[in-house]
């Protein structure tokens, strides 16, 4: 009822259902071992452009990650993703600028930060469902975005808080290629977390709770106590993943969180399919590499000279997916591969051999 | 008293900005998100009649009114019609999909310089004194004059006329009043048609108030509280609301802070959906889940 995966007793490791399913087989052994190498060869053989660009797919995973979480496995709607963003950049901003604070002391605190904005986010989430939890979380995500804004205009003259690039044990992360690594560290270290935490008590209850609430808190689960959980957790890998975003990109505005930043997520996790994590990371990848695919095509069309049309291209081409995957694909891209899988191997297999 | 203007002119805008989220969720129960975007499109709709039909005001309004009606039957048509019997989260994001595909043709169309559509067309807006203390201008007085008039024809039609009955008794009932022979789908679309009307009208009366670019559909998006501290789907209680988030938000500018002027509704939704999360007059409801 919960979740379509089988569980034998014997999984204990800390690694996803789809790995291990991989490494049972020798084709999926080789595909994995191709995959990982692709991961680590990357930063190697790519142009600056392609590793800035992956850079940004491994950030987006993180925080597409969080969500689907949230959204996806716990059913809780939020549109309050970039406000949490925010609140972990702005952290470490402030961190920064008003005490010198080093790395590890400024991401914990965006952490800890996140943790109990995560709460406050989520408390509505107890009494409230469907568009109404919606709406409440938009309004969080307006009144963080204010307290953000108020400090930059006041404390940094309405212009970006500088951040220096992060020391760690004497060495200074600095450069696409390092970060590139210690986001792949971030995205597998989300994974690992979100893959265990599914398969735990508390991956059962959220999943009792998205399929009928009523029926969880009937069965003994505490509904508003998990649905906080899934906030926090959420929430506080999200912030992480804000944190992650100042110190990479060096600096830290307000600007950069708006409520468009907030649907490109909320995109992600459904182009990518719900409820699942390796959606998370498709979607993730989809969203990122989507405008700058547009732009390669449109702009030879349009010229060089006409950069703002391309913008606009770009804007209005995003809703024009998102609107087709709601309405033909709900299942998102993990959807229609499948169903493209099944169509092949209902072609290859003869009639009488098909057990499904 | 130049307070007071303030908030009768927000009040005014609010209102007639929300009586759209209103019309639209007391049928069909989904919250429009792209309502900015389509105040904003009938905005710029002005713009492009106003350039037709040069220097006649009153035929370049008619026309961007009749084409905004269009739009909405066909936003129905198109995208809404398919949405139905889907999740809440799935018509919502697939308004906020419209709003941003919306905003990103516009600026392909009309290009995302700001514009002054009240040059185009030929009227001048001066500044008004009333009672010699306060000023505002025409187009804020017009702006009040045409939500008063909104509401009270939206009252009428709701009430005793006949298609204003279907229309509530599709928002009661779907199945019910699909079996009395109502047509559904017609009832959406002219509130899908209606609601495009009155965004546009506030979209263009803004417009001509303090011109026009992208940042209209962000307007859109901050009178919603208004709708919602009133209760989603009541009218009267739009306009209670809109009064309420009017009266907090220029307080707040006034006497704390006028960078509040963004998040001052959303502060006033947050304490609403705390107190009362179906709002002042809404009905209390059963929401279903994601």
């Amino acid at each position: 009822m919960f979740s379509r995966t089988p569980r034998p007793a014997t999984r204990r490791l800390p690694i996803p259902a789809w790995v291990l399913r991989a490494i049972a087989s020798r084709r999926g052994r080789l595909g994995l071992a191709v995959g990982a190498a692709a991961l680590l060869v990357i930063p190697f053989v790519a142009s600056s452009y392609e590793l800035d660009l992956a850079n940004q797919v491994l950030l987006a995973s993180v925080g597409a990650l969080a969500l689907m979480l949230l959204t996806g496995f716990a059913g809780q709607i939020s549109l309050g993703h970039a406000g949490l963003m925010a609140a972990g950049a702005f952290t470490v901003g402030i961190a920064y600028k008003e005490f010198g604070a080093p790395f590890w002391v400024a991401l914990p605190a965006s952490a800890v930060l996140g943790a109990m904005l995560g709460l406050i986010f989520g408390l509505p989430s107890v009494r409230l469902r469907g568009l109404y939890l919606a709406v409440s979380t938009l309004a969080l995500h307006f009144v963080v975005i204010y307290l953000c804004g108020e400090y930059e205009t006041n404390r940094a003259m309405s212009s970006a808080i500088m951040v220096n690039a992060p020391v760690v044990f004497g060495h200074q992360i600095y450069g696409d290629r390092i970060w590139y690594f210690l986001l792949l560290a971030a995205v597998v270290v989300t994974l690992i977390l979100c893959a265990n935490l599914l398969r735990s008590r508390t991956g059962r209850a959220w999943g009792a709770i998205r399929t009928n609430e009523t029926v969880a808190a009937a069965m003994g689960i505490n509904v508003p106590r998990y649905k906080l959980l899934a906030f926090v957790i959420s929430a506080t890998v999200t912030t992480v993943s804000g944190a992650l975003f100042a110190y990479q990109r060096g600096f830290v505005s307000v600007d950069a969180f708006s409520f468009y930043l907030t649907i490109q997520y909320v995109a992600m996790i459904i182009i990518g399919g719900m409820p699942s994590l390796a959606g998370a990371l498709l979607g993730a990848t989809f969203i990122v590499l989507l405008p700058h695919a547009i732009q390669g095509v449109l702009l030879p069309m349009l010229g060089a000279d006409n950069p703002g049309s391309a913008f606009a291209a770009i804007y209005a081409a995003f809703g024009a997916v998102m609107i087709f995957f709601l309405m033909f694909e709900p299942r998102g891209l993990l959807g229609a591969w499948r169903r493209i899988q099944r169509r092949l191997r209902f072609k290859r297999v003869p009639l009488g051999e098909v057990s499904e | 008293m130049q307070l007071l203007v303030n908030i009768v002119v927000l009040t005014a805008t609010y209102a007639l900005i929300s009586c759209g989220y209103v019309l639209i969720y007391r049928v069909s129960r989904v919250l429009n998100l792209a309502h900015g975007a389509l105040m904003m499109l009938g905005a710029y709709l002005l713009l492009s009649t106003a350039l037709v039909f040069h220097g006649n005001p009153v035929l370049s309004l008619l026309m961007a009114a009749a084409l905004s009606l269009v739009v909405g039957i066909l936003v129905y048509v198109f995208l809404m019609h398919r949405m139905t019997g889907q999740s809440v989260l799935a018509a919502v994001l697939a308004t906020i999909a419209l709003s941003i595909m919306l905003r990103g043709g516009i600026a392909l169309v009309w290009s995302a310089q700001s514009r002054q559509p009240i040059q185009h067309l030929g009227v001048s807006n001066p500044t008004i004194a009333i009672l010699g203390a306060a000023h505002t201008s025409a187009c804020s007085l017009l702006l009040v004059a045409v939500a008063g008039v909104v509401y009270a024809l939206l009252f009428l039609f709701m009430r005793f006329s006949r298609w204003g009955l279907r229309m509530r008794a599709v928002g009661q009932a779907p199945l019910l009043a699909a079996q009395r022979g109502i047509s559904i789908h017609g009832i959406y679309a002219l509130a899908w048609a209606l609601s495009a009307f009155t965004g546009a009208a506030a979209g263009v009366l803004l417009s001509l108030n303090s011109g026009l670019d992208s940042t209209m559909a962000l307007v859109g998006l901050q009178a919603f509280p208004a709708a919602l501290v009133g209760g989603l789907d009541s009218l009267g209680g739009a306009l209670a609301g809109s009064l309420i988030v009017a009266v907090t938000e220029v307080l707040l500018i006034h006497y704390v802070d006028p960078l509040l002027s963004s998040a001052a509704p959303f502060l006033v939704l947050i304490v609403m959906l705390v107190i009362r999360p179906w709002g002042l007059f809404g009905t209390q409801e059963q929401l279903d889940r994601v």
